[in-house]
């Protein structure tokens, strides 16, 4: 018993799992902390314990702990220890943990790199996914760039899950190492057409993703992406398409056009929510971007805010919230629209959800007009008063002023009424938004001279009661800032007060000391202004008793200022206690000053434009980043740094560097002179020089005494007495009640203003004239926005993906693969034409590097896309090769027009001139509307369809390949032919002419031609003669996938010489005892070709086998069967299939790492060589032989010398040394881990070059 | 782009952290911490999005979460996610840690986190939605979990089959009396009825 319960305890102390971690926690919840510092002791130890399943279990708990906020970055080395574990179990608890708490500045990642390319190309499906996904997480730049490659060989996966996750693992890859972008982007491209929906549906993702921070790139992807939109059925994938044509259309409104229709189809078509809510912002977005000329631009809108209404009133929610916010987006373009749904929008203010009353509050600030204003205000006040949490309130006092102060106060025709709103809302407790309201009150006074009396009436009032406002909930708001707008309004209008005594009695009171300093300064200020105001108005009227009042009061209470902590305050106010002071001394003697004392606060003041400090000129010679004194030199900042705490006490140091201050000559001086009276100028509260010649006009329109004041009522405990009430305006509501009261109160208004306005139901005059100048500029300056800003954060990774997809790539921008950048070396072949054999890894400054090339490139376009295309006939077919393993079929039809493809190996991607892309979508765009859909139906889109189909030829063509497609689509149910056809057809366009017009014109004619020009059989330079004979001519290549899938991938090109169709191609392949082929049907050994051949046509399939022994070379005997037409009976050829042991080999995994460890490691056994002394070959040439015929990979190259290397399907290592010497002396060494294999194969590649002799 | 996903329960424990972008695990806590105020003090019966917390996000992003009996599911979105999309994949996770569990209540997540990570996983992939449909999860997670038995029985319980059977009953048994005196009951999840609009998003 006792012993159980040790070695029960003993268990629990080194195996605690992570449920007993996660009980263990829960049973200690008070000592938590102190729990789990004990805990982490234990996983420490468990780390140190070499057996792995201890130490997977031991990051388990670590990634629980992690979570619940303690850090475990301490432990990455074993977190990768139990990534690099071979069983997948612990593997996955590796990767967990490391997405969790890696990311891209961890350091030990640099140890991950190769870990993770093994588990990239594992044959574990699961291996790889696993490394996927946590790659996605804490991807850095340097692994991104170091398995950008195996991404990318990823992509061509058969396994839908790893193509899927690698092509979304991309974004991330680009993201963190840009320059992978249009290497990889052709690749990522063809993935839109992918057969698997989720592959499919993962590249429109990341497209979106990219497309969406740098949208003018992917522009000439439209065309592909309306296609999905008009022929998905997935509304993942819809939705994703749908919100990137959003994002689309404001650069290209044509686009805008083409998509109304199928969207407009969508949103009456679909019963998903989600669907169409985006059809509905996609469509605003179009209605945006097409201002007007659509002729049935207003139905859209109607339809859109139609569906809205649906949406808003909806019991759900979140449809709700969802159609408020697109309402808003309709409401900048087309308010008139969703002013019809004012009741929706305020009935959703009454909602109780926060997040709807605030999407409410948005689409109010537009339904706004001058008729409704008085009444939505009206109601927001009352939300106010109502809202609980000061953010809601916040937010409401927020939007009335947006509101009413929107477009220089459009909507506002009475003023009175709009100070009152603001007075009004100076009683809202807790609100940040002190200042703006502020700047609303001296905007309104300052701007509108009619009101002007009335505010100043008004800020008095408020002056007076400024304890009411400054209450104890003062502290944690802003609110206090009204009180410097009121301080400012009455001391500048002084004159238009009604009791300025009152008032400067009411400033200098008790609480102002309690207030910030610059609202201090600003009382302090304006006193002197009331003061001279009094003066002056006191000695015209000889009231010397009030002048010695006001003089005293000043006198006894400015010391309090005086003796302020903040220095402008006092500052200030010391300045004051002097005039002041003199004034009396004056007055004692019997002058009068008062005039005099006015002069200082004359000038009129006007409104300031927004940027007019910005626009003022810099006068010539002006440099304002120069150094005014000298800049300090470098040794002698470190010698103040020494005598720092000296300075202060030694003046000798001080004066030394006094000594050296940089003295302005007297020219510079009066430079710094105009440019100070130029800002001067500009800022409105700065005493003009021409003080004289501006008095100040005076306001006699409004009679104090007519404004109504309302009743003291001392029940409400925040009503300030003598306030204006908001309610009296609510007579001129025009919304609600007739013309009748307010015409009343027009004419009542009218009368007041002694100005007859002619005034009609429909329109309310402005009752006060609002100056909308945009305020004073510098002569010469104009406001305009010239100041385009990207609004991208520095560090935003999209900054660097603003990339240009459309350009041809050069031939070294490719994917860096795992070979020594040879500068030399690499020169030298691509001077040779024969750079995409030599994978090169991309410099560091590649960006640089690139534009020069760009520009480079662009003048040689020409020449270089001639030469390029012959080269990539080679790479095309490869690529051709590992784009249709990916079909489930395995067995498929390629034309052999399909253009030139991507060749991921070596990321040389089709080279599509930009000017064509542009062009092709230029004409995509401006095909007639009505066409779009049926040319999208019948898959001959983008520039292939013309427009009038002309010559009968090209009606019979097109019959053709009708009927050949059907054929196709019931062999294949998934594939997306019409892609394919589209391709073709554009590469037709390509090698004919870029010239758009002159295409649509012959288009007919012209396809035939270049058909037939193409059908003339090429030889493959390495594919190998099959059979021959009279009618047909059958070649084949092979080439081995590596890594996913360990096959041999077999095309086999039918070539028709015969002048009349063949068809019921059917081969006869059994399988060897080596060699197996895989099949559809594993019964039976005949393999039919769906298609026939034409005359003069080639057509292609694909065959994949399987080998049990990689290390001999294999045959395999069969036939092939046709019947030619005309003929009753039927053909047969036999045929031999040879597979040298270069077959099985691959050289894709190249590295000059791994190729140097695989040396050092004595894992290369076997050794072999042979040398032809009169090889009339050149280096190069013997280099292309290898690598293609060969399926070797360069790993190096210095001058005539190269290593290679190879891995066959089963993992052998092959390397080579090629030594090209002078006089044709070749010699090849090679060494291997299997020697049967590396003597076969030197063999064959001995009699392949001995041939070619 | 998604930026983060969090679990946590009506107070405020994370259940599960998912930072699709890099924060401290202090800066983590406070995330958790805020939109868990946010989203708490909401009524059940107000929409499902949040303008995006001051620690995470700004104003492109947003919180958009679910909220069923103990747990809450949060999943910090940008705006080129589709809002309704993203509420129907909150429900697909849901649903499949209520397949993989079998009848999944909190306690479930509270034992087997990094399971729920694995699931989730299959559905995310560093920030972007992966799969959607529910039995291609749900047939790559039990592969997955095939594989693990294969490897032979790892010690710690944490990582036996989801649905594990016999062999982890005696595990879950004792963890269900250990459990007996906890102060708080934990409820199963019930998946309420979907809003009809969700229903509708097909996949």
């Amino acid at each position: 018993m006792a012993l159980r319960k040790v070695k029960g305890n003993l268990e629990r102390m080194f195996d605690k799992n992570l449920t007993d971690l996660v009980r263990g926690i829960r049973n200690n919840k008070e000592t938590e902390s102190k729990y789990i510092s004990q805990c982490m002791e234990e996983i420490k130890t468990e780390l140190r314990q070499d057996n792995l399943a201890v130490k997977a279990n031991a990051v388990a708990k670590l990634t629980y702990l992690q979570m619940l906020g303690y850090d475990i970055s301490w432990a990455g080395f074993n977190i990768i220890e139990v990534m690099s574990s071979p069983k997948f179990t612990y593997k996955r608890i590796g990767y967990l943990s490391a997405s969790q708490c890696f990311h891209q500045d961890t350091e030990v990642l640099m140890l991950t790199t190769n870990m993770i390319r093994k588990d990239l190309n594992s044959h574990n499906m699961y291996d790889s996914g696993t490394a996927l996904t946590g790659l996605a997480c804490f991807i850095s730049g340097d692994l991104a760039r170091d398995l950008a490659n195996d991404v990318m060989t990823l992509l061509t996966s058969t396994k839908p899950y790893l193509r899927k996750k690698a092509v979304l693992l991309l974004y991330k890859v680009f993201l963190k190492f840009p320059e992978a972008l249009r290497p990889a982007f052709p690749r990522l491209k063809e993935k839109l057409e992918d057969p698997d929906p989720g592959v499919q549906s993962a590249a429109v993702n990341v497209i979106c993703e990219l497309a969406r921070k740098n949208p003018k790139n992917y522009l000439s992807l439209a065309p592909v992406f309306f296609k999905l939109m008009t022929s998905s059925t997935n509304n993942w994938m819809l939705i994703k398409i749908i919100k990137l044509f959003g994002a689309l259309t404001p650069l290209e409104p044509r686009l805008g056009k083409k998509l109304i229709e199928p969207l407009t189809n969508l949103i009456h078509s679909t019963s998903a929510m989600s669907l169409l809510y985006e059809c509905i912002n996609t469509v605003i977005a179009v209605l945006i971007s097409i201002s007007s000329g659509m002729p049935n631009h207003n139905a859209s809108i109607q339809l859109c805010v139609q569906k809205l209404r649906i949406l808003i009133e909806d019991s759900d929610q979140n449809l709700k919230y969802l159609g408020l916010l697109a309402m808003s987006k309709i409401l900048k373009t087309h308010p008139k629209s969703v002013q019809a749904h004012k009741d929706l929008v305020l009935q959703c203010l009454d909602d109780k959800d926060e997040s709807i009353r605030l999407r409410a509050l948005d689409l109010l600030y537009g339904m706004v007009t001058k008729k409704t204003v008085m009444e939505i205000v009206r109601r927001l006040m009352t939300h106010m008063d109502r809202a609980e949490g000061t953010m809601y309130r916040d937010e409401l006092l927020q939007k009335i002023i947006l509101i009413c102060s929107q477009n220089n106060f459009q909507y506002i025709t009475n003023f009175e009424w709009y100070v009152s709103v603001l007075v009004e809302l100076c009683r809202m407790e807790g609100t940040q938004h002190g200042g703006l309201i502020a700047s609303q009150l001296m905007d309104v006074a300052i701007r509108v001279v009619a009101v002007r009396e009335f505010t100043v009436g008004q800020m008095a009032l408020l002056l007076d009661n400024a304890h009411v406002i400054v209450g104890p909930a003062a502290a944690r708001s802003s609110i206090a800032e009204v009180l410097y707008a009121a301080a400012w309004i009455c001391g500048e209008f002084s004159q238009l007060l009604a009791n300025p005594k009152a008032t400067l009695e009411s400033m200098v009171r008790g609480k102002v000391v309690s207030l910030p300093g610059h609202i201090q300064a600003i009382y302090v200020h304006n006193m002197l202004k009331l003061y001279a105001h009094i003066i002056a108005t006191a000695e015209e009227e000889d009231d010397s008793e009030m002048i010695e009042e006001v003089t005293n009061l000043l006198l006894e209470r400015l010391p309090v200022f005086v003796s302020s902590g903040d220095l402008e305050v006092q500052e200030r106010a010391s300045c004051i206690v002097h005039i002041v002071t003199y004034v009396q001394k004056c007055h004692k003697h019997g002058d009068k000053v008062g005039a005099d004392l006015a002069l200082l606060m004359t000038g009129e003041l006007n409104p300031v434009a927004p940027k007019a400090q910005k626009k003022v000129p810099l006068p010539d010679g002006l440099d304002l980043d120069a150094w005014i004194n000298d800049p300090p030199s470098e040794s002698e900042e470190e010698e103040d740094d020494a005598l720092e705490k000296e300075i202060f006490v030694k003046a000798d140091s001080s004066y030394k560097h006094r000594k050296e201050k940089y003295e302005p000559s007297e020219e510079e001086l009066q430079k710094l002179r105009d440019a100070r009276r130029a800002e001067q100028a500009s800022n409105p509260y700065y005493v003009k020089s021409s003080a004289l010649s501006s008095p100040r006009p005076n306001h006699n329109s409004i009679q104090v005494d007519e404004i109504p004041v309302t009743a003291i009522d001392l029940n409400v405990s925040l009503k300030i007495p003598g306030m204006t009430s908001l309610d009296k305006y609510q007579v001129v509501d025009g919304w609600q009640d007739g013309g009748k009261k307010r015409h009343k109160k027009q004419k009542k208004r009218s009368k007041r203003k002694g100005q007859v306005s002619s005034s009609s139901e429909e329109e309310i005059n402005r009752m006060h004239v609002v100056n909308t100048d945009i305020g004073e500029m510098p002569e010469g300056a104009h406001l305009s926005d010239d100041y385009e800003i990207d609004d991208r954060p520095e560090d935003d990774p999209h900054r660097a993906l603003d990339i240009n997809l459309d350009e041809p790539l050069s031939p070294n921008e490719v994917l860096p693969t795992r070979t020594h950048y040879e500068a030399h070396a690499q020169r030298k072949i691509e001077s040779n034409n024969e750079a995409k054999l030599i994978p090169s890894e991309i410099p560091l400054k590649m960006k640089t590097r690139n534009k020069k090339e760009r520009k480079e490139k662009k003048e040689k376009t020409k020449k270089v896309k001639k030469e390029e295309k012959k080269v990539k006939k080679k790479p095309s077919r490869d690529a051709n090769l590992i784009l249709d393993l990916i079909d489930p079929l395995k067995e498929t039809v390629i034309s052999d027009k399909v253009p030139v493809a991507a060749n991921h190996i070596n990321g040389i991607a089709d080279a599509k001139n930009k000017e064509k892309t542009s062009d092709d979508l230029d004409f995509w765009l401006s095909k007639e509307l009505s066409q779009t859909p049926e040319s999208c139906m019948d898959g001959t889109t983008k520039t292939a369809s013309p427009s009038t189909p002309s010559s009968s030829k090209d009606d019979s063509k097109s019959k053709k390949t009708k009927t050949k497609k059907e054929k196709k689509a019931k062999k294949e149910k998934d594939r997306d032919k019409p892609e394919k056809k589209l391709k073709k057809n554009e590469k037709e366009i390509d090698t004919l002419s870029r010239n758009r017009d002159e295409y649509e014109e012959t288009n007919g004619t012209v396809t035939q031609e270049v058909e037939e020009k193409l059908a003339v059989p090429e030889p493959q330079p390495y594919s190998r003669l099959l059979a021959e004979d009279s009618h047909i001519r059958i070649v084949y290549s092979t080439a081995a996938m590596d890594g996913v899938m360990s096959e041999i991938l077999v095309c086999i090109k039918f070539i028709s010489q015969s002048s009349k169709p063949i068809s019921k191609l059917q081969l006869i392949l059994p399988d060897s005892s080596a060699l197996k082929m895989i099949r559809t049907d594993p019964q039976s050994e005949l393999v039919n070709l769906p298609w026939s051949l034409d005359p003069g046509e080639s057509k292609e399939t694909q065959l994949s086998f399987t080998a049990e022994d990689v290390t001999i070379p294999h045959k395999l005997r069969g036939s092939l069967s046709y019947i030619q037409d005309g003929s009753s009976s039927s053909s047969d050829i036999s045929l031999r299939l040879e597979f040298p042991v270069t077959t099985f080999l691959s050289g894709k995994t190249a590295s000059r790492a791994t190729f140097t460890d695989l040396l050092s490691s004595g894992q290369l056994s076997a050794r072999s060589s042979f040398t032809l002394p009169n090889c009339p070959w050149s280096f190069p040439e013997v280099l292309e032989e290898l690598t293609l015929g060969g399926s070797l990979a360069v790993v190096e190259c210095v001058d005539q010398t190269a290593s290679l290397y190879g891995r066959s399907l089963h993992g052998h290592h092959v390397c080579l040394l090629v030594k090209y010497q002078a006089s044709h002396h070749l010699t090849i060494d090679g060494k291997s881990t299997e020697g049967i294999l590396l003597s076969n194969a030197l063999d064959h590649l001995k009699t392949t070059l001995m041939q070619k002799q | 782009m998604i930026k983060a996903i969090l679990v946590f329960n009506n107070h405020g424990k994370p259940r599960l952290t998912k930072f699709y972008q890099y924060f401290n695990e202090e800066m983590q806590q406070q995330i958790i911490k805020e939109t868990f105020q946010l989203v708490s003090k909401r009524d059940d019966n107000v929409c499902n999005f949040l303008e995006g917390g001051s620690l995470i996000g700004g104003a492109d992003y947003k919180l958009i979460y679910r909220h069923y009996a103990t747990l809450y599911f949060v999943f910090c979105v940008d705006s080129s996610e589709s809002e309704l999309g993203i509420l129907d994949l909150i429900q697909v996770f849901v649903e499949t840690l209520d397949k993989c569990f079998e009848n999944v209540c909190e306690l479930d997540l509270i034992f087997h986190v990094d399971k729920v990570h694995y699931i989730l996983n299959e559905l995310v992939m560093g920030g972007m939605v992966l799969e959607t449909n529910m039995t291609e999860i749900i047939t790559r997670i039990e592969d997955q979990n095939k594989l693990e038995k294969q490897e032979g029985p790892y010690n710690s319980a944490s990582t036996s089959s989801l649905k594990a059977g016999l062999a982890a009953a005696p595990a879950r048994a004792v963890s269900a009396v250990k459990n007996m005196n906890l102060p708080q009951q934990i409820k199963d999840i019930k998946l309420p009825d979907l809003p009809a609009a969700i229903k509708d998003l097909k996949f």
